[in-house]
């Protein structure tokens, strides 16, 4: 087995008695397309927020390319190469999508320690934007300000955000949630895109999604680990239906 | 044109456009060189909205681009002010090494108050910032062998501008240095705001948790931004006591701190102009007004700035930027 890209040892966190991760080993494997998939209240969300650094762990480890990030605050980590887009569109909506790209780029390449340089020097870096934008067909807007976005475009906005930090990990969390029928095709098609040397975690409730890209799922129930395998295990395996998959069917 | 030149040549016309220096721009500062010859009768209050808005412009880069609102700015505009006036009675009075050594006093002490400060937002960031205002001028008062108390400092020897120009009650060379001192740093600070550094202090602004998960640290950004703010403050107070040879204890006061504040707000925050239109407009209108009717003055002052938030919530060039752009739809659809 190959080392893993990012992984936690023991990773726990409680709420005063609520333990709502308990003691997981979570492995991500390099350009791995990675799904966490569980009920409500399995601690999905817990979990991104300690990968990411939002949220300090009552103990345990997390790791990132063989570094010990568990201390470092979130914007680091970012350096570090872990990146993600959130549940909720969040954006910055008065910048245009261009000019977010291009701050994402320039923060990368560190010309953010450098206040004697201005933007219309950082040819480079706007070029640079405008390829990822082009990308995901996004040049058509990218003089438009964030907040004006249809909802489908922000999501992929953001999605170009995070792969301009050039990320070894990428994390997106619920990336299909409320965008509207007519524009999922255009971001599954995103998603499928992905540069392959990005390892992708994604956590998701569309069914249809993960049993699309995910090449290993992780099925978490009340902050553990319940099952892991492929998609094709994941699927057939009684229990994980009963307490995931069976509750959809109820539905 | 092949579609490859066209393809580089957009980006890279997107982020010109926005630095690019507009007419406005160079009427507005021909205006501002041109009322030298205008209004020669009105000179020391042209260097007094000079320095009110250096001062202003020093709270545009915190709140207006950094989204960081402070009641208590004043700290540093009266740290800068009271070290000119000390230098000055200490017997040191070269006006460019004063006013340099004020601003870098004043933004000494705002990093030091920005270590603490970066961790609070919002509110508690407002009550800290005015609790500090606060804290400061009482500091001053108490502390009367230093600062003259209530008196203020007097007696500071001001030697002429580069041997040659003496600051005179004729406020000739108060202007034209008060206007390079201003034009150099708003040169400065427009630069910034257009650099990527201008460009991750907006999205701080626009929202915090983004800007963080691009990799902007969040406490860095406040701790420079808000140190540069204090020594350009200082150097507006620095400023201020260069061109009056006295230093007042309210160039700490709490009603120096609002006062900027509304300046900002009635020219409009985060436009950079904002910050000297208001201090003109709100200067003017104190001298006009208190001329017209000295008792109610103050109320017809609050009644315009009620006006202006109440009709153009971004300030007045905010308002003229807006017809701007209306009267340009109607040529390009006439």
């Amino acid at each position: 087995m190959t080392d893993p890209v990012l992984f936690t040892q023991g990773l726990c966190k409680s709420f005063g008695a609520l333990r709502v991760t308990n003691n997981l080993d979570l492995r991500i494997e390099a350009g791995a397309r990675h799904a966490l998939i569980g009920p409500n209240g399995a601690g999905k969300s817990t979990l991104v927020n300690l990968l990411t650094g939002v949220l300090k762990p009552s103990s345990g480890r997390v790791w990132l390319n063989g570094e010990d990030i568990t201390r470092l605050p979130a914007a680091e980590r970012v350096w570090k190469g872990l990146s993600r887009t959130f549940q909720v569109s969040t954006i910055f909506p008065r910048l245009t999508a261009f000019e977010a790209v291009v701050l994402a780029v320039c923060r990368r390449e560190r010309l953010l320690r450098n206040p004697s340089r201005l933007l219309s020097g950082c040819k480079p870096q706007a070029e640079e934007a405008w390829d990822f934008l082009g990308r995901f067909g996004l040049t058509g807007v990218a003089d438009r300000q964030m907040g004006e976005l249809a909802y489908g475009q922000q999501r992929l906005t953001e999605i170009v955000l995070a792969l301009a930090a050039r990320p070894k990990v990428l994390l997106l969390d619920e990336p299909a949630a409320g965008v509207p029928a007519q524009d999922s095709e255009a971001l599954f098609s995103a998603i499928e895109n992905l540069p392959r040397d990005v390892a992708v975690l994604f956590i998701e409730h569309d069914m249809e999604l993960v049993f699309r890209f995910a090449e290993k799922i992780t099925v978490l129930v009340a902050g553990e680990s319940f099952r892991e395998g492929v998609p094709a295990e994941i699927a057939s395996d009684p229990d994980v239906r009963r307490v995931y998959l069976g509750d959809e069917d109820d539905e | 044109m092949t579609m490859v030149a066209l393809r580089s040549l957009e980006p890279v016309r997107l982020l010109a456009e926005r630095s690019r220096w507009r007419a406005a721009e160079f009427v507005f500062w021909s205006f501002v060189v041109a009322s030298y010859f205008l209004f020669p009768g009105y000179l020391v209050l042209i260097s007094q909205i000079l320095i009110a808005g250096l001062f202003a412009l020093s709270l545009d880069l915190l709140l207006g681009f950094g989204g960081m609102p402070s009641l208590g700015h004043a700290a540093f505009f009266g740290l800068g002010a009271y070290t000119a006036g000390l230098l000055g009675q200490m017997g040191w009075g070269e006006p460019i090494s004063g006013l340099l050594l004020s601003g870098i006093v004043a933004g000494v002490f705002g990093l030091v108050c920005s270590l603490f400060l970066s961790r609070l937002r919002t509110t508690a960031f407002l009550m800290v910032t005015l609790t500090l205002g606060l804290l400061l001028r009482e500091f001053a008062n108490r502390w009367s062998g230093l600062t003259g108390g209530d008196d203020g400092l007097s007696d500071i020897a001001l030697w002429p501008l580069f041997g040659v120009f003496r600051f005179g009650l004729s406020g000739h060379t108060a202007f034209w240095y008060g206007l390079c001192v201003t034009f150099i740093v708003f040169l400065l600070v427009r630069r910034l705001v257009h650099s990527p550094v201008g460009l991750a202090l907006e999205a701080m602004r626009e929202n915090e948790r983004r800007a963080v998960a691009l990799g902007i640290s969040p406490r860095l950004m406040v701790i420079a931004i808000f140190t540069l703010s204090s020594a350009i403050a200082g150097l507006a107070g620095a400023l201020l006591t260069q061109t009056t040879s006295f230093v007042a204890l309210e160039v700490l006061s709490f009603e120096r701190s609002a006062g900027v504040l509304i300046m900002l707000v009635l020219g409009g925050v985060g436009t950079l102009y904002g910050a000297l239109v208001g201090a003109a407009v709100y200067l003017v209108a104190r001298d006009v007004l208190s001329a017209l009717d000295p008792v109610y003055w103050y109320f017809w002052l609050g009644l315009i700035i009620v006006m202006v938030v109440l009709f153009a919530n971004d300030g007045l060039v905010g308002l003229s930027q807006r017809l701007q752009a209306r009267a340009v739809r109607r040529w390009e659809a006439a």
